[in-house]
């Protein structure tokens, strides 16, 4: 058994933690989140939502399937770096082709492992997301300390233009086509486009800058505005543009970060959370059939309920702490939601929001 | 949705006895409900024939009966009672299958009484396997190819579409009872057959095998909202091909990815909404194709059973609460998270660590039957371990299962271990890990057990690790090393062992490195919520959740897995003692490693260590909590056991002393003692050879009882008749040494045995309860029916009996509870043993005087009181009679001789309560399962010392309207005495004989005593062919006495009469103020 090489994780109120270095050698600056997704990392990791985050994952056996080709939501993982308790030495299924160290180590991911992540957990859930850093290089406390505080604070840090994608591009649809929907890549999930794909939807998915004018100019049955990573408050010009999006009457959907734009658009404000929402656990209630759905979410930031105007209504809830999950326009065909339907990972429950979609495109159109 | 209005008044039916596939996990689930609907304001109706349980203790309910769980019985409670609703999702498949029963024999509509959380249609689809099969088919969810058949043909024509290997599962039976996996013609011919007659409705599932597939099961729950929500997933480390009672499983699922993961999730949903299970929790278990993903739905229970006790454990859902809550109309959002009070029920709990539950089996004690696991579920119990890895867990797990004599495999020949590898048995695990420790890849052992690799990879880690520590000085491993071995849950004795040196000096060399554990909570939530609850486990990190208080607290040491001899009734004493004192406002705080029991319950202490009872771990807890007093004496001999180092490292451990334990179990101290106080005890003697062993025989004189010593239920005890017998037990049955002698007692032939249990302190002794046994000595005082009180034994020996209990009490100065076994013989009382401790036969004692008595004890045993001022009378009263029946495992293990001795066999027990011996004897063989035979043939064959009493027995079945038969010597006597009686063959004498007509169904009741070895294939045929049958089947005269008394009562009664405990001790001076719970 050789002794692995160690690994230091700091966080900017100068807690740190001595583990052990697993992926990419090196170190790596992000703010500290956990998720509490028992499965998905493979997913997580390349949601580009994480961009700028250091991602714990509270379940501490990270990697036991491996990394597969067909689960990654997106061209490669997005994380700053990984934090487990303990990475797997294997990879144990049928459809996986790598391990999760080798994956990381690819894509010059840093993680630490054999460390107390529920101490970490506790300490953010507490303490609030921090930025922080790790570092299997510089196993100084204090010099990387310094470093971490030299480095960007998530308030206030624009990262959908970071992610997005350079150039417009088509994703078809699976059957006939029946609607064209323009999907603004904030930093979208390919289970985004697989979804609404597989509801004979064409998609036109375009870099997050693109103006209202060239998004109307093709004639979309449907808006998307997708996740992603960063402050939305500090999305000021993408706002402007939904605002004039929302008065031509296209159809809208909007999804986390999408979610908090549009209600940004309408004068809705939002601010940044403790630490915000991230696993694939948390119960959703539709206040209008009062059902309880179980969501994925990732989000360090909300909406804020009193800062809505009187034309937007409140359509969904979170139940854990009774933030806004959902809202929808009173007259306009708009609605949007702070959680993921499409999944990836984490429940079904909410799939039927795309369908909600179709059906709003539908009417609009008659 | 508010709670329901329409109704107030709900009925409760328990599990009953505590069988293989059927435990202490529903006296939780059950208790838990009761609690839950009575909290919400609902008049509470339980019955349950299992005196050993917490919910039968007059508090949890509003009205208990301890009554037999069958149709005629519930009927009569229903009319009595009148309840609004039947709650039949919480006791198992027995309440299901007495809830289907009573609403097909339209009482419940006849008495207006409506089925919640549950409805017939949806126990039907979830229980009848044809009818899932098309749900699932209609929903498009895969099931496995094959068919139903109701005879042999259709069984032949249905496996030419399976092929070889096939699965027989017999429908409606208790762990897969009478089910198997057929590889060739031969063995299916056989295991079907089996299957038809022991499957209720003679319907078996014949399936294709998909053996070697990973299972896993996920823990559903629904309200009457449509609200979905699932609880835990489980993986099963065995594959498919052992039935999950009997596989180490693992929470939550280890090795799918989310989208497979996701899949189950869907399947688990649309299956739960087809089947239509309104509201509550259902089991639903899958198996998938580990070469390429493909999913067959298993089977679904619409109930609470094993696995969401598991579950709930596993994760801190309370899942039978909460399903209560459900089933009178509330949802899921209504209802709070305990754990984090701030958030609802309605989400999916995330946990931060493995938990690995191991079954414990008893293969030991059926010689004959074969150590095979299959789709017949064996265990006897279970633990679970919570590790912040797999390998921690599943270590923690293994050294809680207090295995006697861990297995030490040496030289196994390749086939051997190939064979042992591949073919799933009780000691698997120790063969994979001889596997890996001798050169055999992940892949090899992968292909011969089908163990995900993953898991097989984890044990490699762990040996791998060890191969580091082998054979070096303990001083010269790094702490790292050291560390890094604690990480994986290597306990201070495995190192010790490793390094050649001592548990002692691992544990001084660990905390001089400052290697020590810290306690982790589970919190529902992955830590993202604060936790109220301390329910905690050890871990070795950085950061300890533990946050021990400051208050008077005592700790309390459970009785770990159940297993036969140690069960349901010692946590039942914990939990007692818990209430106790937490009502004279000590904190307790329990330890406990079972996951099935109430004692684990995170609100039934206020602090649960959720960690084996071993010394390391226990000190561990110590160390961090540091009690003001801790008790050994509830939790059975696994406490007990670590007294004395418990004690020598300074422990306060309450109510008897170590040292008088050790007196009353020294068989030398003890013996100069009972000389002493001039108190007779059978002639005995110690040897540690067989030379040693046969004077002393010779000296005391045959036959003798012979057993190891610190052994448990009569672990290897035999009665010995002559020199011969004794060389080949002391050859074959122990190995005698002179740190395990064999102990050798005279065996008192045909006495009587009492069980006395007593209270005692230095202010006095409460004799409890004088139990007469119904069978005479030699039968395990676990395996004998018993009568409270005494119904045959003069009243001068009770008065000895009492004076020796007494003086007995205060020499051992016992401060609590105490159990001493008696014997009469020729008019001599003597003593058989003294256990200064909680026995099995407390909850049993407390149900009948209406005195909980283990709660005196522990307020007792930490000072609270004095025994003197609970004012009891020196001699506890019963109100009626009380028998306490045994209930037996011999179904479960093809090939073993269902007879009664010294060795404990018997898995649960119920009690019968009646004004009469007879009324209470009958409802206590009915509650045990035997249906009290009221007319039809009698069979007896007695040896020649029985004959004269067998005529009087003979008599009365006469006159009771029962037709005699016997074999050739019992038929000339009773003719003679001018019975009529008809003549039948012994086995061995020709055909028809009497195994024929027991198989024909002409005997309804069979009376059999030994004849000695001559005749012990004959008797052995006669026993497991009534067993195969139900034929109920006497072998003692006093047994069949009781028996026969009870048919007379039955007879002379109209009707069944019941009772609630509540109604018997109404007069009763509850004796100390009883709390909420």
């Amino acid at each position: 058994m050789n002794l692995p090489k160690k690994a230091i994780l700091v966080l900017e109120d100068g807690r740190a933690f001595r583990g052990e270095s697993f992926g990419a050698d090196g170190e790596s600056f992000g703010e500290m989140v956990f998720n509490t997704s028992m499965s998905g990392y493979q997913e997580i990791l390349t949601d580009p939502s994480y961009a700028g985050q250091i991602v714990c994952m509270t379940y501490p056996l990270i990697g036991n399937y491996g990394v597969n080709e067909e689960d990654s939501e997106s061209r490669r993982p997005w994380v700053e770096g990984f934090v487990v308790r303990e990475a797997s030495r294997i990879a144990s299924n049928w459809r996986s082709t790598e391990t999760l160290d080798s994956y990381l180590k690819r894509y010059k991911i840093v993680g630490i492992e054999r460390i107390d992540t529920r101490a970490l957990v506790r300490h953010i859930r507490s303490k609030g997301a921090m930025r922080a850093a790790i570092s299997s290089i510089d196993l100084n406390e204090k010099s990387l300390l310094e470093r971490v505080l030299n480095s960007p604070e998530m308030q206030n840090r624009e990262l959908a233009s970071a992610v997005t994608t350079d150039e417009s591009f088509e994703y078809e649809s699976k059957g006939d086509e029946k609607f064209h929907v323009v999907c603004f890549d904030f930093g979208v999930k390919t289970n985004s486009l697989r979804e609404f794909a597989g509801l004979n939807c064409r998609l036109t998915v375009v870099p997050s800058d693109t103006s209202a004018e060239a998004v109307l100019k093709m004639k979309p049955d449907g808006i998307f505005l997708s996740n992603g990573p960063g402050d939305p408050s500090a999305m000021k010009t993408v706002v402007e543009e939904i605002k004039r999006l929302a008065e031509s009457n296209v159809p809208m959907f909007g999804i986390c970060l999408g979610h908090q734009v549009l209600a940004q658009s309408f004068g809705g404000e939002t601010y940044k959370l403790l630490f915000g929402h991230r696993g694939g656990n948390q119960p959703i209630k539709d206040l209008a059939s009062g059902k309880i759905e179980i969501a994925a979410h990732n989000h360090g930031f909300a909406v804020d309920a009193k800062s809505l105007p009187a034309e937007i209504e409140i359509t969904h809830v979170n139940l854990n702490d009774e933030t806004v999950a959902g809202i929808k326009h009173k007259t306009l065909p708009i609605f949007s939601v702070q959680y993921h339907p499409e999944s990836a990972p984490g429940p079904h429950d909410s799939e039927y929001l795309f369908q909600r979609f179709i059906e709003l495109m539908e009417e609009n159109r008659q | 949705m508010p709670k329901r209005t329409d109704i107030h008044k709900i009925l409760i039916i328990g599990s009953g006895p505590i069988v293989i596939g059927q435990a202490c996990e529903f006296d939780y689930s059950g208790t838990q409900a009761c609690r839950a609907l009575k909290q919400e304001g609902f008049e509470v109706v339980l019955v349950n024939s299992n005196p050993a349980t917490i919910m039968t203790d007059p508090e949890i309910a509003d009205r208990t009966y301890v009554e037999p769980l069958t149709v005629e019985t519930v009927s009569a409670i229903i009319e009595k009672e009148k309840p609004d609703a039947l709650l039949p999702t919480v006791g198992g498949q027995t309440a299901l299958n007495l809830s289907v029963e009573l609403y097909e024999q339209e009482i419940l509509e006849k008495h207006n009484v409506k089925l919640i959380g549950a409805n017939v249609e949806s126990i039907k689809i979830g229980e009848d396997r044809e009818l899932f099969k098309k749900a699932m088919d209609e929903i498009g969810i895969p099931t496995a190819k094959g068919g139903f058949a109701h005879s042999w043909e259709e069984a032949e024509k249905i496996v030419e579409t399976t092929g070889y290997p096939a699965i027989i599962r017999p429908s409606f039976t208790l762990g897969g009872t009478g089910g198997g996996t057929a590889f060739n013609p031969e063995e299916f011919e056989e295991i079907a057959k089996g299957g038809l007659a022991a499957s209720p409705v003679s319907q078996i599932l014949v399936e294709e095998s998909i053996l070697g597939w990973k299972e896993y099961e996920l823990e559903v729950m629904r309200d009457l909202n449509d609200n979905v929500v699932i609880i835990c997933s489980i993986e099963n480390f065995d594959p498919m091909g052992v039935h999950t009672g009997d596989s180490i499983t693992v929470a939550p699922a280890q090795t799918l990815t989310d989208v497979e993961y996701q899949r189950l999730r869907d399947m688990s949903i649309a299956c739960i909404r087809r089947v239509g299970v309104e509201t509550g929790g259902s089991n639903i278990q899958f198996a998938v194709n580990p070469e390429n993903g493909e999913v067959r739905i298993i089977e679904m229970n619409p109930r609470v059973s094993r696995s969401s006790a598991l579950a709930s454990k596993a994760t801190g859902f309370p899942i039978a609460k909460i399903a209560a809550k459900l089933a009178v109309g509330y949802t899921l959002d209504e209802i709070p998270n305990d754990i984090t009070k701030k958030t609802p029920a309605s989400f999916e709990p995330t946990i931060d660590y493995v938990v690995t539950k191991i079954p414990k089996w008893a293969f030991e004690k059926f010689p004959g039957a074969e150590d095979v696991l299959g789709t017949q579920m064996k265990s006897v119990g279970e633990v679970m371990a919570i590790g912040r890895t797999f390998k921690e867990s599943l270590f923690k797990g293994l050294r809680s299962l207090e295995a006697v004599k861990p297995l030490r495999l040496e030289d196994v020949p390749d086939h051997v271990l190939q064979r042992k590898l591949a073919r799933p048995n009780s000691q698997r695990f120790s063969y994979i890990t001889y596997a890996l420790n001798n050169g055999y890849s992940i892949e090899e052992i992968y292909r011969l057990t089908k163990i995900d690799r993953w898991f097989l990879e984890q044990l490699d880690e762990v040996m791998q690790l060890q191969k580091l520590i082998e054979d070096k000085k303990l001083i010269d491993i790094s702490p790292e090393i050291l560390r890094h071995a604690k990480e994986f849950a290597l306990s201070d004795r495995r190192i010790a062992f490793l390094t050649n040196s001592t548990e002692k000096e691992v544990r001084a060399r660990r905390k001089d490195l400052n290697i020590t554990p810290v306690y982790k909570r589970v919190d529902t939530c992955g830590a993202e919520f604060e936790s109220f609850t301390p329910y905690l486990y050890s871990t070795y990190e950085e950061e300890c959740e533990a946050e021990p208080s400051e208050r008077k607290k005592i700790v309390i040491l459970g009785s770990g897995p159940n297993r036969i001899g140690q069960g349901i009734e010692f946590d039942y004493c914990c939990c007692h003692a818990s209430f106790a004192l937490q009502d004279a406002n000590f904190e307790t705080i329990m330890v406990n490693c079972n996951p099935e029991t109430v004692s684990t319950d995170y609100d039934t202490s206020d602090r649960l260590y959720f960690e084996p009872l071993t010394f390391e771990d226990v000190m561990n807890i110590i160390d961090v909590e540091k009690p003001d007093g801790v008790i050994v004496q509830f939790g059975g001999q696994t406490p007990l056991n670590l007294a004395d180092k418990l004690h020598a490292a300074g422990v306060p451990i309450i109510g008897t002393s170590p040292d008088s334990i050790d007196l009353a179990e020294d068989r030398k101290r003890f013996g100069a003692l009972l000389e002493d106080l001039k108190i007779p005890s059978p002639e005995n003697g110690t040897a540690v050879s067989i030379e040693e062993a046969i004077a002393i025989a010779e000296k005391i004189g045959y036959p003798i009882i012979v057993r190891p010593s610190y052994v448990l239920g009569g672990r290897a005890m035999a009665i010995v008749y002559d020199e011969q017998s004794l060389d080949e037990y002391m050859r074959s049955a122990v190995d005698a040494s002179p740190e395990k002698p064999i102990l050798i007692d005279k065996f008192l032939e045909r006495a009587a045995e009492i069980d006395v249990d007593a209270l005692a302190d230095a202010s006095g002794c409460v004799i409890a309860g004088i139990q007469e046994h119904i069978e005479e000595a030699g039968i395990h005082s676990g395996d004998s029916s018993s009568v409270l009180p005494a119904q045959k034994i003069a009243e001068e020996h009770l008065e000895t009996i009492r004076h020796y209990t007494r003086l007995l009490a205060k020499s051992l100065k016992v401060k609590g509870l105490m159990n001493i076994q008696f014997a009469v013989k020729d008019d001599r009382v003597y003593v058989l043993e003294v256990n200064p401790r909680a026995s099995r036969t407390v909850p049993f004692v407390a149900k009948a005087t209406g005195v909980p008595i283990a709660k005196i004890a522990s307020l007792v045993m930490a000072d609270v009181k004095s025994l003197k001022d609970f004012n009891l009378p020196e001699n506890l009263s019963v109100p009626k009679i009380f028998v306490k029946s045994p209930v037996f495992p011999f179904k479960k293990f093809a090939g073993v001789d269902p007879i009664l001795g010294p060795e404990m066999h018997s898995t649960g027990e119920v009690m019968g309560a009646g004004e009469t011996f007879g009324e209470a004897y009958g409802k206590a063989m009915e509650g045990a399962g035997i249906e009290l035979p009221m007319s039809g043939a009698a069979f007896l064959s007695v040896n020649d010392s029985d004959k004269g009493q067998a005529v009087i027995l003979a008599r009365r079945l006469n006159k009771l309207g029962f037709d005699l038969v016997a074999t050739y010597g019992t038929s000339k006597r009773l003719t003679e005495v001018g019975l009529n009686c008809e003549t039948v063959f012994k086995v061995n004498e020709g055909r028809p004989n009497i195994v024929d007509l027991i198989k024909q169904g002409e005997t309804s009741l069979i009376i059999n005593t030994p004849l000695g070895k001559t005749s012990h294939y004959d008797e052995q045929a006669i026993r497991k062919a009534a067993l195969q049958f139900n034929v109920p089947c006497v072998t003692t005269i006093t047994g069949a006495e009781a028996l026969i008394e009870a048919i007379a009562t039955k007879k002379s009664q109209a009707r069944v009469t019941v009772r609630s405990l509540q109604e018997i001790h109404k007069s009763g001076k509850s004796l100390i103020v009883n709390s909420q719970r």
